[in-house]
């Protein structure tokens, strides 16, 4: 019995959420009494012991995986997971993690919980909290099966560092052909990910247009904090796609969310109400975001913008 | 070519969250029901296109629910589609209505499954990774870009930070999210189109059940905003640094 997690790299660098998905699963083998190890897939310059530092006892490293199939990494997942007796799986709750954890949970007969938010109950039955209704609501999942896989939302749980260093195996695996080519990547450098960002900085239609976006990125680079926007700014191509957050776009659930211009729709305040403090500069007394905001300035962005900054 | 969307009903996204039943059901009440909007506007609209392109296409709508979810179904028919395939079954485990899904699918030997991203209600972004596996077939997650030249298909997905090309030879599983299609609305003809479309109901096969709900919860509210003067903005700095010690 014992605890893996999977975690994911991105050129060569152990993501942020997966050290989180470290100390998460190690707290969970502690719980139950047993240790938790990891199993990361294709080099890292980050090395792979230190993940020791995140009570990771042990940790399967496989060679020479240079892109993502879902189908790949399932099945070397499995093999893992068959090798170490593992019956808790964790993964960050990434698109990594959305592509391999379901076919993940049918290969293993393994429930799986997806968006987890707190360590599992595990008094009575195994019960993992997890967001609903894109953060309006928690759901109480009670997993059934021997087997369990959980993906943790990213920032929901602390990273726990300390000092210890993991033992590092070469974990040798029956590698399938992948059925999907990779052909190219295309990567935003220099910008932080959204998802992984625990500040983030967003901007509306108050802003009036792509011109005045400066407001938006100027205080981001400031803070180290990621940019996002309201939908309709992706949708008139203000902003990229990517970067709108809500109902029906990216959840997020930074430590500190700043909204400039936002009117704060319910669908909007949907994928960032888990935020953990919310700011809102708007000049309506009126906007409904005030009333899911912490701090808030009524006030004409193009006054009091230049003078924050 | 054979196409199976994936459509899911879920609330309006303006729905009050509540729950009844000692907090283990969601509360109907006076709630309005929508197609989950990536079926909806990305999945099925892009289907549609690809339809439009040869239309010697089928498109097959899969639904896995009770008897309700058929006017949902129906409007998804006025968007386009041939015909619907609505699985009796009231499960709400993403791993039973993924072998729904399946069984459907394995029958009908389509070339291209759609699901949306995540349905809005459950958020688990999970039935088409089951589908696939089930089906042991590829999948390829949060699509913003899907073309087809032949059985070949060309598939941009968004990765954290960036975006990821993918190839790969029918049949497969997608999950589409925005940048798929541009939303549609139906129209007259379509929406008259749709009462007469086929709409088949079959009975669910015997699965698993590997997750339950035991109970559901809101968060808690805020305390209320504290609100800043625009002219000492300086003091939100200060706010922000030493009480909520967030920058
Ligand atoms: C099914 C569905 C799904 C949706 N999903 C999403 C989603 O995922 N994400 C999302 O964001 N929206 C979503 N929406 C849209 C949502 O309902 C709102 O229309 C949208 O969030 C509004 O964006 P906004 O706040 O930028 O613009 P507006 O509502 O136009 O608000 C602009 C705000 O800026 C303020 N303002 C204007 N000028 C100034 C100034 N000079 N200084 C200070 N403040 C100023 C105004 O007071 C106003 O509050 C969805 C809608 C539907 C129906
Ligand atoms: N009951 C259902 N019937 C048909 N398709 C569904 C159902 N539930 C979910 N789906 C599909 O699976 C996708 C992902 O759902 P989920 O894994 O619940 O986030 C949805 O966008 C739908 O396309």
């Amino acid at each position: 019995m014992s605890v893996l997690v999977f975690i994911d790299q991105a050129d060569g660098h152990i993501k942020k959420s997966s050290f989180e998905a470290a100390s998460y699963a190690s707290r969970i083998a502690e719980n139950l009494g047993t240790q938790a190890e990891a199993i990361i897939l294709g080099k890292t310059e980050d090395a792979p012991a230190s993940l020791g530092e995140y009570g990771i006892k042990k940790v399967h490293t496989v060679d020479g995986i240079t892109a993502m199939d879902s189908q790949v990494y399932t099945s070397i997942i499995a093999q893992a997971v068959e090798a170490t007796g593992a019956d808790v799986i964790v993964f960050s709750n990434n698109t990594t993690a959305k592509a391999i954890a379901p076919r993940l949970s049918v290969r293993l007969k393994a429930g799986l919980v997806a968006g987890a938010v707190a360590l599992p109950e595990t008094a009575n039955g195994f019960i993992v909290r997890k967001t609903v209704f894109s953060g309006k609501a928690f759901a109480n999942i009670s997993v059934k099966t021997a087997k369990k896989i959980i993906a943790l939302n990213p920032n929901s749980y602390h990273v726990v560092k300390g000092t210890g260093v993991a033992e590092v195996a070469a974990f040798n695996a029956n590698v399938e052909v992948p059925k999907v080519t990779v052909t190219s990547i295309n990567k935003v450098t220099g910008e932080i990910p959204l998802s992984e960002a625990t500040i983030v900085v967003s901007g509306g239609r108050g802003l009036k247009g792509p011109e005045n976006w400066g407001y938006v990125t100027d205080l981001a680079k400031l803070l180290g904090a990621a940019t996002a926007c309201s939908r309709p700014v992706a949708d008139i191509h203000w902003r990229p796609h990517h970067e709108h957050v809500g109902q029906t776009g990216l959840a997020i659930a930074p430590n500190l969310y700043i909204a400039i211009g936002i009117s704060g729709a319910i669908q909007h305040l949907a994928g960032v109400n888990r935020s953990k403090t919310i700011v809102v500069i708007n000049k309506d007394p009126e906007a409904p975001f005030f009333k899911a905001a912490d701090y808030g300035i009524v006030g004409d962005i193009f006054e009091v913008m230049p003078k924050i900054i | 070519m054979k196409i199976l969307v994936c459509i899911s009903k879920t609330p309006d996204t303006t729905a009050k969250i509540a729950f009844t039943d000692n907090n283990t059901k969601f509360s109907n009440e006076g709630v309005q029901w929508i197609i989950n909007p990536y079926d909806e506007w990305y999945s099925l609209v892009r289907a549609i296109e690809l339809k439009e392109a040869d239309p010697s296409t089928l498109i097959h709508l899969i639904n896995v629910g009770v008897a309700d979810s058929e006017p949902v179904i129906r409007k998804a028919l006025a968007l386009g589609g041939d015909e619907a395939i609505r699985v009796n079954s009231d499960n709400a485990d993403s791993f039973s209505i993924a072998s729904q899904i399946a069984a459907v699918a394995k029958e009908g030997n389509y070339d291209l499954i759609f699901t949306g991203k995540e349905t809005i209600d459950y958020n688990g972004s999970s039935i088409g990774g089951m589908v696939a596996e089930i089906l042991n077939l590829p999948y390829i997650s949060h699509a913003i870009k899907f073309d087809l030249s032949g059985t070949q298909a060309t598939v941009i997905r968004e990765i954290e930070g960036g975006e990821e090309t993918n190839a790969v030879q029918l049949p497969v599983v997608v999950s589409c999210q925005k940048g798929m299609a541009e939303q549609r609305i139906p129209n007259m003809k379509g929406i008259m189109g749709a009462r007469t479309k086929p709409l088949k109901v079959v009975e669910p096969v015997a699965t698993d059940v590997y997750t339950e709900v035991s109970s559901f919860d809101l968060p808690p509210s805020k305390a209320g905003v504290k609100l800043v003067s625009p002219d000492q903005p300086e003091e939100l700095v200060r706010l922000l640094h030493e009480e909520a010690r967030v920058i």
